[in-house]
């Protein structure tokens, strides 16, 4: 019932602020809304007992990822701007229909299996037994470290390229 | 009306997919356009966790890659996007043609 | 090597051809060696004037010594030897096999003995020009390929020699290659031949399709038993063999190469286009007798031909001032004659006459060329430039070329066969079998021709030798005779047109041994054809059309000639003519004669300018409009495509972003269906 009550305010939460991004004309204010949608949505990782994600979710995704995007509006002075960002009324048409579309496509494919692919009770019991004799970081970690390892590695090469490539692009020309 | 946590889940992570694409399709800052597209991924990252519950937890070990890579993503893809203005001073992506041969 | 005198006791034994691939090699050897000549000695003269001749006169002894082998050996069956397998695909063979029979060591004697005599006055006449070593080599080349031709034991082989006289026509023709008139006179022979060898290869090709062979002994013993007498297929066979032969011996309607191949030098007139080359289609009808008398049709196809031919060129010699030309048209008249006898199936006349004709032909020929030869030293020497060739340019040279004069007039007196010249055998036997087998209308022709021929010649010497010189007073001090090696074979051929027509002697003269050597050298070869003859009603008569016995017709036609060569000789003598720079156009019916009945006008206008326009139109629309056109047309679609992707292609994100949401849809549409 508490759940229930939660999830729905999550949900809510998260569906607004989604749709006030893409409409707000102020970058920063769309920033904000966004990072309303993934607070919400951390909180359901809650609800569905993933508690390491939420965590990562608030530190990495929140925390730095839209930070490090509020940095580079501020370095551009977007903030200021009001002029018109959206575009014209066809293309708004044009993504209120993909998006109904995409949203009826996914919609129907992730329910498609019906109720024995989603959980329910069982898979619920299943998670606790699992969140007890690991812990919620070891459930998480235990995979990562082991099958995973190799992903795992090449993830944090990829990372270093990605801070080299953003160094790279981003300085000035030297004079 | 059965509400189950997972398949409103489910429904939530859809209708968040298809808000970041109209998003992407709408807008034209180069900066919103990006938001919309992290928007669109963690939808993704909440239909792996939902699935997780049955599917067993390796759905969340590949929804923190998902977060490494979107993170990185983001930091290039923000650094094109500075080095871009500095040369144009906007951002409006539609007025970049500098895909065109 | 057998020894002659060995050969000459042993007779009736069996023939053995004697080193007969020496006889083709040695001219070969002599082709590539002078070939070489041209480029690697080009200043030295001594080798080629060596070699040259003497590849010819070996070949010549090594033919002789053959000739007196198989004499001693007596009658017996043509000995085929084989030196390689040319062409041998599942049950068809072509091989490179050589015939020794009496017809072919007859030809041979003709072509390397006239060849001998001709290389060497070569020497003399071309000795100053700077492709001396060049001339020899297509020369001694054009007598290896006449020797492959003749001795060719298959219809293959003999094609082999066929083509290649023609490629060698074609060298020496065009000789003088810088001149343009003179590479297009070469180029137009080898033009004409080649619509004739056409009509040889579909004639081989259709003895192959019913005989399976292309080797004379198979086919002339399989064709009366599987071919019907007068059927389509023989006729069609032999129809298409004479328009090679029409090509090659200049007959109506392919003879318009023979009068301009005289831009050649003179000796390769003389060698090519009167004794030899020229001959080769008589050879075939000769050599195909058993085939041709099996087609009543074709054969007088041939006869009429023939005899059609003779009277039309020698109405066109009558008119002609360039010396060498009234021979040429005077050769192409003396072939009709002989296509006449093979056709009516008199094929020892017919190889009779192709034998003296080359005598007293190439004497003509040659002396002619010391006409030429002298003319173009007198002009040369004043710096003139006028035509040695031309006859209104030459008058009374007898005295200051007697030798020549001499000669020459042996040569018109046997050419108009007269008693007791070579062609007055020869010539005299064609027209009496035509009249004997029953042929009243081209005995008529025969006879005509016979006196026109004997009036242009005589119009040519008296035009030449006699009368007024018109040369001019300069020129006049520079004008001799030519040197021995150049007189010496224009007296061989003298001798030979004096004394080639006693080898057959005919009976039905009296008063003269008859010596009919060569009709029973040849008659093995002919018998089968002439049995064919016999066998289907030929008859030979003792009279001619309109009366009168053998001695009684070769009597009135000497007398004939005689008296036309008088009073030609009279009435052009005291004439005078205007050299040729200032001399009046030919009007009337004289200008229809001396432009060659328009023939090649008619041919240019109705065969040629049509072609071109062809052409042309093949040019323009097909391969520049619809072949170019489509290709560019490709190049300018696949642009045009090129240009509908370019409109893909913005460059703005918004539109690829829009694609790929577009894309993702219709995926997830193909998940879900």
């Amino acid at each position: 019932m508490i759940e229930t009550f939660f999830f729905l305010l999550f949900a809510v939460m998260a569906a607004v602020g989604a749709v006030m991004m893409i409409g707000s004309r102020n970058p920063v204010a769309s920033l904000m809304y966004l990072v309303l949608a993934f607070f919400a949505l951390s909180g359901i990782f809650v609800l569905l007992d993933a508690h390491f994600l939420a965590a990562v979710q608030v530190i990495v995704y929140t925390g730095a990822i839209l930070v490090l995007f509020l940095f580079v509006i501020m370095l551009l002075n977007l903030g200021h701007r009001e002029e018109v960002d959206v575009r014209g009324l066809a293309a708004r048409l044009v993504a209120l229909v993909a998006g109904a579309g995409l949203f009826a496509f996914v919609g129907a494919l992730v329910t498609r299996g019906g109720r024995a692919t989603i959980a329910g009770d069982a898979g619920r019991q299943m998670v606790e037994a699992l969140l007890a004799s690991r812990g919620a970081v070891g459930a998480v970690a235990e995979p990562l470290f082991t099958s995973y390892l190799v992903p795992f590695e090449v993830t944090s090469l990829l990372l270093l390229v990605a801070i080299v490539g953003a160094i790279v692009l981003a300085r000035r020309r030297a004079p | 009306m059965n509400l189950d946590i997972e398949t409103g889940s489910l429904a939530l992570s859809a209708f968040l997919f298809a808000v970041g694409a109209a998003g992407v399709l709408v807008r034209r800052n180069a900066i919103i356009m990006f938001m919309c597209v992290e928007l669109m991924l963690n939808a993704v990252n909440l239909t792996l966790v939902v699935f997780s519950r049955s599917l067993g937890f390796e759905a969340q070990v590949l929804v923190f890659f998902v977060m490494a890579v979107a993170a990185a993503e983001a930091a290039v893809g923000l650094a094109i996007i500075i080095a871009i203005f500095r040369h144009y001073e906007l951002v409006d992506v539609d007025r970049f043609n500098l895909l065109r041969w | 090597m057998v020894s002659l005198p060995l050969l000459l006791q042993e007779a009736h034994a069996a023939y053995e051809p004697i080193l007969p691939a020496l006889i083709l090699a040695l001219p070969l050897a002599g082709a590539v060696v002078n070939g070489m000549g041209a480029f690697l000695w080009r200043e030295n003269k001594a080798i080629p004037s060596v070699v040259g001749p003497l590849a010819v006169i070996g070949a010549f002894a090594l033919v002789v010594v053959n000739f007196f082998a198989m004499r001693a050996a007596g009658i017996h069956d043509p000995a085929v030897v084989t030196l390689w397998d040319w062409i041998s695909a599942g049950s068809f063979r072509v091989g490179v096999d050589l015939q020794f029979d009496q017809l072919s060591v007859l030809m041979m004697l003709v072509v390397t003995g006239v060849s001998s005599v001709i290389h060497v006055y070569s020497v003399g006449y071309m000795g100053q020009d700077p492709g001396y070593s060049r001339y020899f080599s297509y020369l001694n080349l054009f007598v290896f390929f006449m020797l492959v031709l003749v001795l060719g034991a298959n219809f293959g082989l003999t094609f082999v020699g066929w083509e290649g006289v023609g490629l060698c026509s074609y060298l020496l023709i065009g000789f003088w290659y810088e001149n343009r008139d003179f590479a297009s006179a070469g180029k137009k022979a080898f033009i004409v031949n080649r619509i004739g060898d056409f009509g040889f290869l579909v004639a081989m090709l259709l003895l192959f399709v019913h005989f399976g062979t292309l080797d004379y002994r198979s086919v002339f013993a399989a064709a009366p038993a599987t071919l019907a007498y007068g059927g389509a297929i023989v006729t069609t066979i032999t129809l298409f063999l004479f328009l090679g032969c029409t090509g090659k011996s200049a007959q109506i309607p392919l003879y318009v190469w023979l009068p301009d191949a005289m831009a050649g030098p003179t000796p390769v007139s003389a060698l090519i286009h009167a004794a030899t080359m020229v001959t080769a289609g008589v050879y075939l009808v000769a050599r195909a007798g058993v085939l041709f008398a099996m087609a009543p049709v074709a054969q007088a196809i041939v006869a009429a031909v023939g005899a059609g031919t003779a009277i039309f060129a020698a109405t066109i010699a009558t008119q002609q001032y360039d010396i060498k030309k009234v021979l040429a048209y005077s050769t192409v008249s003396q072939l009709g004659y002989m296509f006449l006898a093979v056709g009516i199936g008199a094929y020892t006349a017919g190889i009779f006459h192709l034998m003296t004709h080359a005598f007293f032909k190439a004497l003509l020929f040659l002396g002619s060329g010391a006409v030429i030869h002298a003319m173009h030293h007198a002009y040369h020497a004043t710096d003139r430039h006028e035509d040695p060739n031309d006859m209104r340019n030459h008058g009374g040279l007898r005295r200051w070329m007697p030798i020549t004069f001499a000669t020459m007039w042996i040569g018109t007196l046997a050419i108009s066969g007269i008693f007791p010249f070579a062609g007055f055998f020869s010539k005299d036997e064609i027209i009496w079998y035509t009249g004997a087998y029953g042929y009243g209308l081209l005995w008529g022709v025969a006879l005509l021709a016979a006196v026109l021929t004997a009036g242009y010649m005589t119009r040519l010497m008296v035009m030449t030798f006699h009368g007024e010189n018109r040369t001019g007073d300069e020129e006049r001090k520079h004008l001799h005779e030519v040197p021995a090696v150049m007189w010496v074979p224009l007296a061989i051929l003298a001798v030979l047109s004096v004394v080639g027509g006693w080898v057959n002697v005919p009976d039905a003269l009296p008063g003269l041994p008859g010596v009919h050597a060569l009709h029973d050298w040849l008659h093995p070869v002919f018998a089968p054809a002439r049995g064919i003859f016999e066998a289907h009603g030929l008859h030979e008569a003792h009279a001619s059309p309109i009366g009168g016995g053998e001695a009684l017709w070769a009597g009135i036609s000497t007398v004939a000639a005689a008296v036309v060569i008088l009073l030609t000789f009279r009435a052009l003598v005291r004439r005078r003519y205007e050299p040729a720079a200032g001399a009046p156009e030919p009007t009337g019916l004289a200008a229809v004669l001396y432009n060659k009945w328009y023939v090649d006008e008619l041919y240019d206008r109705v065969i040629v300018r049509p072609l071109l326009a062809l052409w042309r139109g093949c040019w323009r629309i097909v391969d520049a409009g619809l072949i170019d056109g489509t290709v560019n047309g490709l190049a300018a679609g696949s642009r045009a495509v090129g240009w509908i992707g370019s409109l893909f292609q913005t460059g703005r994100v918004a539109t690829y972003m829009f694609y790929f949401v577009t894309g993702v849809l219709v995926i997830l549409a193909t998940f879900l269906l």
